[in-house]
């Protein structure tokens, strides 16, 4: 007889349980050499703490109560819990902070395959430095941390989840327009965002500008081939780059300027992590400088989570090549 | 490595014949996909021919970098992690909702009854059509043949692709709204988007010279 699992979870046995706490040590390894200390935060999290982190994420969880009829929800993200830990514990403390965690996060989405509900992540959150100082350092541990674990092809997509939104602005595009430019770019509509542009009654180079930057993707000459009002929104990037550049890590870096992700709290740069022998991204972060003062002081804070079951596939993957 | 350095979802179905065509008009020779009616791989072209409902999940995870489909599928399967890059124009199509001829189909069952049943191959575009104009709907999800759900008794209308108007009117089945109307879409993987961008922009570039002419 079989004793089923709920969809979306399953069993790990001892050779990729071995192996998933070896990569996951060579991980923390490279962090804690950085400075960084690894923290545990509850399974459970009131909802309210969840809900003030990103009201969308809320509706993805897996909600229980408790004996007070408080609502507990698993937590869909490790950010969230941190920016509530660093509030409550380490309010006056004015030096940078710097954090990691390896814990599993739970989102009750439509199960299909390579999309599961209990998923492992390993993050790094850099909070009370700011930007572009603060994206490079997150960037290049990111970066090191996949070398440590041997990965030879990964790469990592650097964007700006403010630009297209600013460039907007900047058009004076008005509100709802924006909105809905910006939801169809986050769909990763192409088609979608182009139809829409065309709508507005825009000047051809807008139109052209709008249509272009989204698929402007590649080395630092992609920041050359932006003009206009979008030069100086791409300013900060170039900035980034180069500090990128410094720390010898630039060459794995894509500059994309449709990036946007999906989460609600970032506020600038925003990173997704690539591997040829992975479909989806491997990672995934950005900067969040406003999600901290939700819940108290706010300070400006950058992070990235890895999907450590999917490191482990682009791992494995590696291992095959070289063999 | 392929001509284009890419692996390519092609639909069988509708799409096919204009998809070969289009991948000819490329400098691609399809003539080995044409002779070879069962054959579903052709590693030396980089092209893999599916269902065209499967070719979102082939390119999201990454089984194919780019593939062709039509924006009914896209539709359908909203949630897809894929990007949509082109609008190719062709295979076009309209998806409407249709019932029997006569007086106010919808409107009766809708005031008498409260729902309107309807059968679909298009549960979610169904479902998400009539919630959003404020009715409630029952939808009965087929896999064959929807014509005849309306003719049986099974609902009360239908919801379904179109392109000639043919098929209903053999069916005695008038149109009576317009959902949307649907062509073919290129599509890519976010992951081959971003590693292969060269690649893409290229094959994107002499679809959107070809399909422009």
């Amino acid at each position: 007889m079989i004793h089923p699992v709920p969809p979306g979870t399953r069993d790990v046995l001892p050779d990729e349980m071995r192996e998933l706490r070896a990569l996951s040590a060579r991980v923390l390894e490279t962090w804690q050499g950085a400075g960084y200390g690894e923290v545990w935060t509850p399974t459970l999290e009131f909802e309210d703490v969840m809900r003030r982190g990103d009201d969308r994420t809320g509706a993805a969880g897996f909600r229980t109560f408790d004996d007070h009829g408080h609502v507990l929800t698993l937590r869909t993200d490790g950010t969230i819990p941190i920016a509530r830990l660093v509030a409550n514990r380490y309010e006056h403390a004015d030096a940078p902070l710097r954090l990691c965690y390896f814990a599993h996060a739970y989102r009750a989405v439509k199960v299909r395959s390579g999309q599961p509900r209990e998923f492992l992540q390993g993050g790094l959150e850099l909070i009370g430095l700011p930007g572009p100082a603060g994206d490079a350092e997150v960037i290049a541990l990111t970066l090191e941390a996949l070398q440590g674990a041997g990965l030879r092809r990964h790469r990592l997509g650097l964007g700006d989840g403010a630009l297209y939104g600013a460039l907007l602005a900047e058009l004076e595009v008005p509100e709802p327009a924006r909105d809905a430019l910006i939801e169809a770019l986050s769909r990763r509509d192409l088609v979608g965002v182009e139809t829409r542009v065309r709508r507005l009654g825009l000047s051809d180079a807008a139109i052209e500008l709008l249509t272009r930057l989204p698929t402007l993707r590649g080395g630092p000459e992609v920041l050359d081939r932006v003009d206009g009002p979008a030069t100086r929104a791409v300013e900060g990037l170039r900035e980034l780059y180069q500090l990128l550049a410094e720390r010898g890590v630039a060459d794995r870096v894509i500059l994309d300027l449709g990036l946007v992700r999906e989460l609600g709290y970032y506020t600038g740069a925003v990173f997704e992590v690539y591997d040829p022998a992975v479909g989806f991204a491997i990672g995934g972060g950005g900067r969040y400088d406003e999600l901290l003062g939700r819940f108290g002081r706010p300070r400006p804070a950058c992070g990235i989570a890895l999907d450590i079951h999917r490191v482990h596939v682009a791992q494995l993957e590696e291992e095959r090549q070289a063999s | 490595m392929t001509a284009t350095g890419l692996t390519i979802a092609v639909p069988r179905g509708a799409l096919f014949g204009e998809t070969l065509d289009l991948l000819d008009r490329l400098g691609l020779d399809t003539r080995e996909i044409r002779e070879n009616e069962r054959r579903l791989i052709f590693p030396e072209l980089g092209v893999i021919t599916t269902r065209p409902s499967d070719v979102p999940t082939y390119v999201e995870h990454g089984a194919a970098d780019i593939g062709i489909t039509g924006k009914d599928v896209l539709l359908e399967q909203g949630d897809r992690e894929v990007y949509e890059l082109l609008d190719l124009r062709y295979g076009y199509c309209r998806m409407i909702v249709a019932a029997r001829d006569g007086d106010d189909p919808l409107g009766e069952p809708l005031r008498r009854r409260g729902s309107v049943r309807v059968a679909t191959k298009y549960p979610h575009i169904a479902a998400e059509h009539f919630a959003r104009t404020g009715r409630q709907a029952e939808i009965v999800e087929v896999k064959g043949s929807v014509e005849i759900g309306p003719l049986t008794g099974l609902v009360d209308a239908i919801v379904d692709l179109t392109a000639s108007g043919r098929t209903l009117s053999e069916n005695h089945l008038v149109e009576h709204e317009q959902i949307v109307e649907c062509t073919a879409r290129l599509i890519a993987n976010p992951v081959s988007h971003k590693l292969k961008a060269e690649a893409i922009d290229l094959f994107v570039e002499k679809v959107r010279e070809a399909v422009a002419q």
